[in-house]
């Protein structure tokens, strides 16, 4: 069992929050491999899939981990739902629990909107991406990657190389990171800073190319090309030949460094094409890792072993 | 109508008085202050042992909502939290729809608030047509209408250039411009306070330069019109500095802070995403908030105002970065001031007189309210051993979004009077359908 009753962020689990995720993630990962990807876990639980903001990614993970554990599973999406029409919140998931749903997986454009959502229903809640805030299953799928890798977490040296203060994968990834153990590195351009990286006890800095041959794993961030309110990098070009990863900084790597990437990608700015498709790269494997970690997230939250059905 | 409270502590540094007296108020004036007194035939005798009589409170920076947003506050609503919050008058600020850039809508204000009859509603006027900025609205109109002061609050005039016309205007009048300082290219999306609440909750920063560099921009523009400046809201050790040093450099400089400002910071904002905590300027950090409970102790801060924004629940009860700017406050203010400052010692009675009535009536050019025979019987009576919880029920303002729902707040106003008017009776909002002049 889990510490806490919803997954709203990482900053609240405790380090045997993430090993039991972690490991139960383990453990579905060979029903993953079977030819009929299905176990009966949470037969009859109803699953609201509530994306108030585009996701085709996390969407799709949650969808397909939904279906692997049996779950009765609703998509709701912002552009087909009664929110564009100017519905409030309160009154969008007042609705929604009138019809007695388990678990609502939430992804929105505004931060702090799972821990609204809490507050009008007695249903689990899951964070898929809040604004700016948190994206904790995303950090999970990192964490599960990275310690497939290397088999452990703890000591790790991370640098998290990108847009940071647009990053809500960032908001989740550090303190996931530096609960379990691993040393963070924030590198961006100064205009992409997180305002208060002492809040995160990490340092910060612009120059990826000091920094790049002493980590264990290079994360490079998407830039929210679709945020960019107010351009705060002069060129795509420019960006590239400081921050972005390639080939040239990937050589100058430890030879077991690997590399992450939360995508979409923007190749040939934040991380060139063949840097992307090279044999350091875990990017697909992060993908993979996204439907065992949600599978077993929603397992855990939606009651675990005292659900009444064993995985 | 007269009225003799017996026995009530004096506290009015106007007239150096710190003691107890009998106060006959007769009419529209208080007749008489005298150690003992007897009542008048007919006199109301009210028994004041125990609790404190001073001026009548002002809160120079509130928002009525009326005209435009009835359904958050009209000049009735607010006047009836003005008066359960102890106040004999408001200053309201001009971003009401239409805005007050005209004589017509200050003589609308003051109109509406003399039928509500309850206190004395002060507009503050537009400095700027619509509150945009670009067009100098009819200030020496609404001067002769009443209007008491100038602002554009809820922006702030962007342009120096149009501030500069601004100022120079306004000083020939012996008013003074009341300044939002927000400079709009810094705080762009801003809604929380950037920094350490701007990274652990994942939303733009509103940085504290946003607001310290209009407040140096504003005195170097009234050092050089000689328009009387005050700034509103000061949030910022930093801008307190400022306005200190303005001050001993003998500029017409003053400021105003909230209590929220005063007693809470982004601090309090935790992961429940708590709208009643989204300000304008926002919470700041502990230290900025212990600078300026040091600024109102020492003088460098001249009022505390409340910047009551009242809000309708569906524009609170939502997402923080969609959800208004703003909280209700004249019902809290006195409460919030006696409990966490005067009572525990911290602030003389006399200071609080001070920021709460003299130094607020002195920034409108409104004529002094005393404690004393001949002056005008606007009181306002405390008790310092009543204790109230805020409830949504107990606030009187038609808004509830209060930061301070739930809590439950050491000393109060009980009574209160308007020119003679019995307002406020043991706490109880007075019913008076009676015209005030």
């Amino acid at each position: 069992m889990l510490s806490v009753k919803h997954l709203i962020d990482t900053t609240s689990l405790t380090a045997d929050d993430i090993t039991q995720i972690l490991d139960t993630a383990r453990s579905f990962s060979e029903v993953n491999k079977r030819a009929i990807k299905k176990v009966p876990a949470l037969r009859g639980r109803t699953i609201v899939n509530l994306f108030l903001e585009p996701s085709t990614r996390t969407k799709s993970s949650f969808e397909l981990a939904e279906k692997r554990l049996s779950a009765d599973s609703l998509s709701m999406g912002g552009a087909t739902s009664s929110v564009v029409k100017g519905e409030s919140l309160a009154d969008t998931i007042e609705t929604i629990d009138a019809m007695n749903v388990d678990m609502f997986i939430c992804r929105a454009r505004l931060a702090g909107t799972p821990q609204k959502i809490t507050e009008h229903t007695d249903a689990i809640v899951i964070n898929a991406g809040d604004g700016k805030h948190q994206h904790p299953t995303q950090a999970m799928l990192d964490l599960y990657t990275i310690r497939e890798n290397f088999g452990h977490l703890d000591g790790l040296k991370v640098a998290i190389v990108g847009d940071l203060s647009h990053s809500r994968v960032c908001g989740s990834l550090v303190p996931a990171l530096k609960t379990m153990g691993a040393d963070v590195t924030l590198v961006g351009p100064p205009t992409f800073q997180v305002d208060d990286p002492d809040y995160y006890g990490v340092p910060q800095t612009a120059d990826l190319d000091a920094v790049i041959p002493e980590m264990d794993v290079v994360y490079m961030l998407r830039v929210q090309l679709e945020r960019m309110e107010g351009a705060a990098i002069p060129s795509r070009r420019e960006y590239n030949r400081l921050w972005g990863l390639d080939m040239a900084r990937v050589n100058r790597m430890k030879p077991e460094a690997i590399i992450c990437h939360p995508g979409p990608m923007n190749r040939g700015m934040e991380i060139n094409a063949d840097v992307a498709d090279c044999a350091r790269s875990r990017i697909l494997d992060q993908v993979n890792a996204g439907v065992l970690t949600r599978m077993a997230e929603m397992y855990l939250l939606l009651g675990g072993e005292n659900n009444g059905v064993s995985a | 109508m007269a009225y003799l409270l017996k026995r009530a502590h004096v506290v009015d540094p106007q007239v150096g008085l710190d003691d107890v007296r009998d106060v006959l108020i007769d009419g529209e004036k208080v007749a008489a202050v005298a150690e003992s007194l007897d009542a008048p035939e007919g006199a109301e005798v009210i028994d004041a042992s125990g609790k404190y009589l001073v001026p009548g409170l002002v809160d120079m920076h509130v928002h009525f909502r009326d005209p435009g947003f009835e359904y958050k506050e009209t000049i009735e609503t607010g006047a009836r939290a003005a008066t359960h919050g102890g106040f004999t008058d408001v200053a309201t600020m001009p971003n009401t729809d239409p805005v007050t850039d005209n004589g017509a809508e200050v003589r609308y204000q003051i109109d509406r608030s003399r039928h509500a009859g309850l206190c004395h509603v002060r507009p503050i006027g537009a400095l700027t047509v619509g509150e945009k900025g670009q067009t100098l609205a009819e200030i020496g109109d609404m001067v002769m209408e009443g209007a008491v002061a100038f602002s554009d609050d809820g922006h702030g005039v962007q342009s120096a250039g149009m501030m500069r016309t601004c100022m120079e205007y306004v000083s020939q009048f012996d008013k003074v411009v009341s300044a939002h300082c927000e400079v709009e290219s810094l705080t762009t999306h801003g809604v929380i306070n950037e920094g350490r609440a701007s990274t652990r909750l994942g939303m733009f920063g509103w940085p504290a330069l946003g607001e310290e560099l209009e407040i140096y921009r504003d005195i170097e523009l009234c050092r050089m019109t000689g328009c009387a400046l005050h700034i509103a809201h000061i949030s910022t050790e930093k801008g307190l500095e400022l306005v200190r040093a303005a001050k001993a450099e003998g500029l017409p400089v003053t400021c105003e802070v909230t209590p929220h400002h005063l007693f809470l910071s982004e601090e309090d904002i935790t992961d429940a995403y708590d709208t009643n905590l989204k300000m304008n300027p926002p919470l700041r950090t502990a230290a900025d908030a212990a600078a300026l409970v040091e600024g109102i102790l020492d003088g460098s801060i001249d009022c505390v105002v409340t910047d009551h924004a009242p809000h309708a629940p569906h524009e609170k009860d939502c997402e923080w970065e969609i959800a208004f700017f703003g909280i209700v406050g004249l019902e809290t203010s006195l409460p919030l001031m006696l409990t966490n400052l005067v009572l525990p010692g911290k602030m003389s009675w006399s200071r609080l007189v001070e920021v709460m009535a003299v130094n607020p009536r002195r920034c409108l050019r409104l004529p002094e309210v005393r404690v004393e025979a001949g002056s005008t019987a606007d009181l306002t009576l405390i008790d310092p051993a009543a204790e109230v919880t805020v409830t949504e029920d107990w606030l009187q303002s038609r808004s509830k979004n209060s930061a301070w729902l739930g809590a439950t707040l050491a000393g109060a106003a009980c009574d209160v009077f308007v020119a003679g008017r019995h307002t406020l009776t043991d706490g109880v909002v007075t019913p008076v359908r009676r015209v005030l002049r």
